[in-house]
């Protein structure tokens, strides 16, 4: 077992005792501080998978944007459903039936395609691929309009967040 | 070296996990939260096959850049809507959120 390996079986262990805490804990807060770990152990999987600019993006849209609306959201809507009554439905076990059954689907279809235990290729160039990147997001033989299609989203999605959570004056 | 078959396992693990929050919760925050995980998962598989698979070209990270923007824009709108809808009828739960239905 190689020092990867052991960095991957922590991270992927602490990862997923943090993701399974999001969906149970009581608390929203709780909820909200696990699922930054949660992404905390995604970024650093980037980190292992050699793409460290995504390792960086993962922290800073995430965990310093997503999160941090979250626990605003959370701390917004504080004083219903804190501490009474159960926190999830009362056929949750079908919703674990399901995630199970999906899970074994998965399993089963990985297991039997035949690139499953590949070995990753030796990485060439690895500091042009920043360059590479940035290059093939704007030019227009690849993935300009993609590109364009996502800050037209984002945009609207701004405008739409402002409209739609704004106070009306009456 | 890590196979490419420890990524995918832990992303279908991971998937599943935020499905089961999606499913089952009834706080409408927790269930973007359970969306996050799976679309955090769906990333790490992008990556992995990039990395893996195709590592000469760029499709997978640009399809990744992709699924943040749309993964920021929809948290932005639905925490905004469940804003919204808690002004209006002070609850946060999925089943009040009935609105629209007649």
């Amino acid at each position: 077992m190689t020092a990867e390996q052991l960095i991957f079986i922590i991270v992927a262990a602490v990862t997923l005792v943090a993701g399974i805490s999001v969906v149970t804990s009581r608390n929203l807060i709780h909820s909200a501080l696990w699922l930054i770990l949660t992404l905390f152990g995604v970024a650093i999987f980037y980190v292992l998978l050699d793409a460290g600019f995504f390792a960086v993006i993962q922290v800073i849209i995430y965990i310093g944007a997503i999160a941090i609306l979250f626990i605003f959201a959370a701390m917004l809507t504080r004083r219903v459903m804190q501490d009474t009554g159960p926190q999830t439905n009362p056929n949750w076990w079908l919703g674990g039936l399901i995630a199970l059954l999906l899970f074994a689907g998965i399993a089963f279809i990985l297991i039997n395609w035949q690139g499953f235990s590949s070995l990753a290729p030796e990485l060439t160039n690895p500091s042009g691929r920043i360059i590479q990147l940035g290059l093939a997001l704007v030019s227009p033989d690849q993935y300009v309009l993609p590109f364009e299609l996502a800050s037209v989203l984002l945009v609207a999605g701004m405008i739409g967040a402002i409209f739609v959570a704004g106070e009306k004056k009456q | 070296m890590i196979p490419l078959s420890w990524y995918l396992i832990f992303a279908a693990i991971l998937f599943c996990v935020g499905l089961y929050g999606v499913l089952v919760r009834k706080n409408a925050i927790a269930i973007l939260m359970g969306i996050e995980l799976m679309l955090n998962s769906i990333n790490i598989n992008l990556i992995a096959f990039w990395r893996y698979r195709s590592s000469d070209g760029i499709a997978g990270q640009a399809f990744a850049i992709i699924v943040f923007a749309v993964a920021a824009a929809e948290v932005a709108v639905g925490l905004a809507l469940i804003i919204s809808i808690y002004r209006r009828r002070s609850s946060v739960v999925a089943d009040d959120m009935n609105m629209l239905k007649w």
